[in-house]
């Protein structure tokens, strides 16, 4: 019996073991590879990501299935997160590759860093307990500090990573002091048991109401949401491309996971209070992230306005607290990644040894350059701002919906009216590529895996908003499997 | 999927493919891929039409969903076919005519620059015509509606550098809109009120409507069901170039004339006509819309056809005819004889798209002059399309035993049956219009095949260009004095006897199944009050009977007429139509000027929107609007933006401030005590 228990254990928990020890295999074999025969961490992170998928999958029930004494969970919801998150550190490394490479930054440290930092978002997506939910986001957060500043170098990668630090310190203390509170009130830190005792109603009110505050500050700073997204321009603007790629993409599945742990299973009592705080974020999220975009002239910058736009949407999906909301807040976090790892994809794409193409004026007539990559931008930037038929209009669509359905109708046309401004800068983006002038005529020589996956990229964008009923089904099965 | 859904995938889907690969690729392809892509494909949906037209008549009937596309509402928007007699017959004359008019591109268009594009345009016609007729629902009903109107679009200013063409294109769309505006509002108040865009759904509860009553305008009572038939109906008078919203047609003369035949002559032009059919059970609910439609058709067939008589351009002729025998089978559609104006759409469509398809012939053999005072005597040039145009000429006039005269003594026999309130006036009008029928479309014969040449002299307007023979340019070359006109090549002529053969026969084989066989089964719904055509069957004994007795009837004799007078003005005495046209001067200028319609549309309608357009623009536009609104509400933004920026300051204590601020303000906020 307790033999059969630890099997359990470890079955459960074998996606996060293997890629432990593959993290740590390619940390070991790097130290042997030559720069010529790098390649080889490569290709390692490459099949590690390939066995976890593998993993993952063949150890996937439609059931929950509790580990360790129920601080780790495996159930559909953490599956398919975990897959999405292979898939989008798959394509984070194809598009960074060259690009690290010609910045001196193709080292075996940034492979493990991604791995473990991987790791860390697969606990965070797996944890059912305080602990372990904290234990992940301080392994991810570590990671991606370091990562910011693996181009060392650089004063303004290194004053991100500094600012990223600080900040992610103090948000880190806020949800830990959250926690405690919460566990003050209820005498639990297992989500189910929190549950349970605020079922009964045991618990101190303002204690909660308190401690509840903390942990959504803590939440919105990983999620990026207004007040606590200040974070944000500066490190996707500071840390190296290929990192932001990273930090601006797959963690968020990371940070959706949080939010569904958290605030639904295990605060679900208290969604009125959190509710409302919710709304307060999105609100702000929506308008500050859209209107300030407009006056970034970095595109890097105004992807990261962008960003806190799409989070002030999927607070939407939230804080209509039905099911059918948290499953389009899951649809909205994949058509985001998938639109983000794109956007960033493109401007890795153009950049070169020695160049950036990281302002706006750098995509001035990219359709004369190369139309095909021009049409993906367009697309991309169709998706970003909603326009039918692409991905991101129907992600916007349900999350509006699943709020319209909750009642905020207010609420509603106010986040229709700003995703109108919105379009603008995202517009704006497409008139440059088409109507202007190119400024720079360097050819655009993508690897061919590169070329592929980002067609794939943008093509996914059009394709899935076309059909979007599979993805939709997807997440309705995570979220209806996972949560009772 | 079963097989047979395959095959209904498949019929619209392969002109579809064959479209996109050459309009995509022609340019990069060699010039024959376009017609050796386009024609199998065509081909191909052809025979599978056929073969599912067989199916049909063995009672297999499909209705179904292919795709969903969104459920909005509790409204589910789909593509779907409904696959019985009545789309079934309609595919195979849809796909046949589409592959002659395909196969007669090849010689008409041979030189064009615009080739590839040309067929790519044809392909994507075919399918959005089985869209259109294959369609289960409003929707997709709609949808094919607008792709049809877009291609038609497309073709009418094939040749974009000609500013006719532009013109003609640009007023074919507008006329459109005015009748696709009520064609979507009867979608709209059948959604509305009948809740549901699925045909089998509304036809089976829309008896329950019958004497519903809605007020549209506070006061006054409407029949809902007299509503909905008008405002679809008034979609149909669009598409089917019905009066007054017919003033497109003649210019749509201004493309390629395969497109003249496929496009508005053989097919789209009938979508109107087989909508109506389509939605007899709702049609039949309102006696007052049937009589609507009745008047219109009837005006239509006789003023229309009058318009033909004055016509000197060869294409212009046959398009007025076109307008006229629209007229008829909107007759047909008034007195509840839904499958005599289906009947009547499907000889149309074989004798009006060859006699397009003739014209197009003579108009090459004369060097792209289409002026009938400059032709004559073609006879002995052009052999075969002669032969073919007499047969055309005699089907359209409705002599016995040709194909239109079978479907056109339907109608008229419906219309003298038939007892709804303007039945009397249709009845005149169908009459006198067979007279005139007769006359203009023989006096065309005589004018190009007959008499003395005229061609290949007075072209001092036109010395030395005759090398230049490309298409796109100016269309009135002409021929070079003593040049002589020669027979077209056979991928002209070889259509041209493939759609002689059901001009003389498809009457004499179908009257009996398709009028009086209950051919179209449930297809069709007519009201046991309004059954015009089962009182004339059970006066009916085959078809030899009916043309013998045709032979004794009034129509017959009319058309007679109507040639022989031809034959006496213009090869007897040719100098006769001067002498009257000098007489009847004011006549003459009003059918010169088309009854004043255009004139009138544009002043009264195209001035007028300009006045007020300009007004609105001046004071709406520029002030309100751009002025205040858009302008202003991107300066807000602006300046808001700018001052938002500034709080990123980049310090890091500002940022940490921020947040220990907002968890603050978050804890005022929800700390309740």
């Amino acid at each position: 019996m307790m033999n059969n228990a630890i099997t359990y254990d470890l079955i459960a928990a074998l996606p996060e073991i293997f890629v432990l020890c593959m993290a740590m295999v390619v940390l070991l074999v790097s130290l042997f590879l030559s720069a010529r025969t790098l390649y080889v961490s490569y290709i390692l992170t490459q099949v590690t990501l390939l066995g976890a998928a593998f993993i993952t999958v063949s150890t996937h029930i439609p059931a929950v299935g509790y580990a360790f004494n129920g601080m780790f969970v495996d159930d559909p919801l953490s599956d398919i997160l975990k897959l999405m998150i292979y898939l989008g550190t798959s394509m984070v490394l194809v598009y960074s590759r060259s690009y690290i490479a010609l910045r001196g930054m193709y080292r075996g440290e940034f492979f493990a860093l991604v791995l473990f930092a991987m790791l860390g978002m697969m606990i965070m997506v797996s944890g059912q307990h305080f602990l372990t939910l904290y234990m992940g986001l301080e392994l991810l957060s570590l990671c991606l500090y370091s990562l910011v500043a693996l181009d060392r170098d650089n004063p303004r990668s290194t004053e991100a990573a500094m600012k990223y630090f600080v900040l992610g310190a103090l948000a880190s203390g806020m949800l830990l002091y959250g926690m405690s509170m919460i566990y003050g009130a209820t005498g639990a830190l297992e989500l189910s048991q929190i549950n349970a005792a605020l079922f009964n109603g045991m618990a101190d009110r303002s204690v909660l109401i308190l401690g509840l505050v903390f942990v959504v500050a803590g939440v919105a700073f990983k999620l990026g949401a207004v007040p606590f997204q200040m974070w944000l321009p500066d490190v996707y603007h500071g840390a190296p491309t290929a990192v932001t790629l990273l930090v601006g993409s797959v963690p968020k599945f990371a940070a959706f996971a949080f939010v569904i742990r958290l605030l639904i299973q295990g605060l679900q009592v208290l969604t009125v209070d959190w509710q409302g705080m919710l709304i307060v974020m999105a609100v702000l999220s929506i308008s500050i992230g859209n209107i300030t975009a407009i006056a970034q002239t970095n595109l890097k910058r105004m992807l990261a306005y962008s960003t806190i736009s799409h989070i002030g949407f999927l607070l939407f999906g939230f804080l209509s607290g039905s099911m059918n909301g948290y499953i389009s807040s899951m649809f909205y976090i994949s058509a985001y990644v998938l639109m983000t790892l794109g956007g960033f994809g493109m401007i890795l794409l153009l950049s070169r040894k020695g160049f950036e193409a990281e302002n706006l004026d750098d995509f001035k007539g990219l359709n004369q350059r190369s139309p095909w990559y021009a049409f993906l931008m367009l697309l991309l930037m169709f998706s970003m701002a909603g326009v039918p038929p692409t991905l991101g209009f129907y992600a916007k669509f349900t999350v509006l919906q699943a709020a319209l359905q909750a009642g905020f109708v207010s609420l509603v046309i106010f986040a229709v009216l700003m995703a109108a401004v919105g379009a603008f800068y995202y517009l704006r983006i497409v008139k440059l590529m088409y109507f202007d002038e190119p400024q720079d005529h360097a050819p655009i020589t993508p690897s061919p895996d590169m070329a592929l996956v980002l067609g794939i990229n943008g093509m996914a964008i059009l394709i899935l908003g076309l059909m979007p009923q599979r993805l939709m089904e997807l997440c309705a099965y995570a979220i209806a499997h996972s949560l009772q | 999927m079963t097989e047979i859904q395959k095959i209904y995938l498949l019929i619209p889907l392969l002109p579809l493919f064959a479209a996109a690969v050459v309009g995509l690729f022609g340019r990069k392809l060699p010039r024959a891929a376009a017609h050796l892509i386009t024609i199998p494909a065509v081909a191909a949906a052809f025979g599978l039409s056929a073969y599912v037209l067989i199916d049909v008549l063995q009672g297999h009937l499909f209705n179904g969903t292919v795709y969903t596309w969104l459920i909005s509402g509790g409204t589910n928007f789909e593509v779907g076919f409904l696959i019985d007699q009545l789309s079934a017959t309609m595919m195979v004359i849809v796909t046949f005519v589409s592959l002659m008019v395909h196969i007669y591109t090849i010689g008409y268009m041979h030189e064009d620059p615009g080739y590839s594009r040309f067929f790519s345009y044809i392909s994507l016609f075919t399918f959005s015509m089985l869209m259109l007729v294959m369609s289960n629902n409003f929707m997709q009903l709609f949808f094919g509606w607008e792709a049809v109107g877009l291609v038609s679009y497309l073709l009418i200013g094939f040749w974009f550098t000609r500013p006719t063409a532009i013109y003609a294109n640009l007023k074919a769309f507008l006329v459109n809109r005015v009748g696709d505006f009520g064609f979507l509002l009867g979608i709209g108040m059948v959604l509305y009120y009948l809740g549901s865009l699925d045909y089998a759904a509304v036809f089976s509860i829309a008896p329950q409507f019958a004497d519903m009553k809605v007020s549209l305008i506070p006061g006054s009572e409407w029949s809902l069901m007299t509503v909905i038939c008008i405002l679809l109906f008034i979609g149909a008078m669009g598409k089917s170039a019905q009066v007054p919203l017919h003033v497109w047609l003649p210019d749509s003369m201004e493309g390629p004339t395969p497109i003249s035949a496929l496009i508005h002559a053989a097919t789209m032009v009938t979508a109107g006509i087989f909508m109506v059919a389509r939605m007899s059970p709702l049609f039949e609910l309102s006696t007052t819309a049937l009589s609507f439609v009745l008047v219109i058709g009837s005006i239509t067939a006789l003023f229309m056809a009058f318009l033909g008589i004055i016509q000197n351009d060869i294409k212009r002729v046959v398009a007025y005819s076109t307008l006229s025998q629209l007229g008829y089978m909107t007759v047909a559609l008034g007195v509840s004889a839904y499958s005599a104006a289906i009947f009547h759409l499907m000889t149309h469509a074989f004798f009006k798209a060859l006699l397009f398809l003739a014209a197009g012939s003579v108009i090459m053999a004369m060097h792209h002059d289409q002026d009938l005072r400059r032709m004559g005597g073609l006879r002995k040039y052009l052999p075969i399309t002669y032969l073919t145009s007499v047969v055309g000429s005699l089907a359209l006039a409705g002599i016995p035993p040709f194909a239109g005269f079978f479907s056109k003594d339907a109608i008229i026999e419906a219309v003298h049956a038939s007892h709804i309130p303007g039945a009397g006036f249709a009845y005149f009008a169908v009459m006198a219009g067979v007279f005139v029928t007769a006359f203009y479309s023989f006096r065309q014969l005589f004018l190009a095949f007959h008499g003395e040449e005229r061609f290949g002299h007075n072209h001092d307007d036109h010395e030395g260009d005759h090398d230049d023979e490309e298409v796109s340019a100016d269309h009135h070359h002409g021929l070079a004095p003593g040049q002589k006109p020669h027979e077209s090549p056979w991928v002209v002529t070889i259509p041209l006897i493939f759609l002689a053969v059901p001009s003389v026969f498809a009457g004499l084989l179908y009257i009996e199944p398709m009028l009086f066989g209950g051919f179209f089964g449930n297809a069709i719904v007519v009201r046991p009050e309004h059954d015009v055509l089962h009182h004339i069957g059970s006066e009916f004994h085959g078809w030899l009977p009916f043309a013998l007795h045709g032979l004794t009837a009034a129509p017959f004799w009319l058309a007679i007429a109507g040639i022989a007078s031809a034959w006496f003005l213009y090869l007897k005495r040719p100098e006769l139509p001067g002498v009257i046209q000098s007489k009847f001067m004011t006549i003459y200028r009003i059918l010169d000027n088309k009854y004043g319609f255009d004139s009138f549309n544009e002043r009264f309608f195209a001035g007028g929107a300009r006045y007020i357009g300009g007004k609105l623009w001046q004071v709406g536009d520029v002030k309100v609007i751009d002025g205040f609104m858009v302008n202003g509400t991107a300066r807000l933004v602006g300046r808001i933006s700018a001052v938002v920026r500034h709080l990123q300051s980049g310090l890091i204590y500002h940022y940490a401030f921020a947040m220990i601020i907002g968890a603050f303000v978050l804890l005022t906020f929800f700390m309740k005590i």
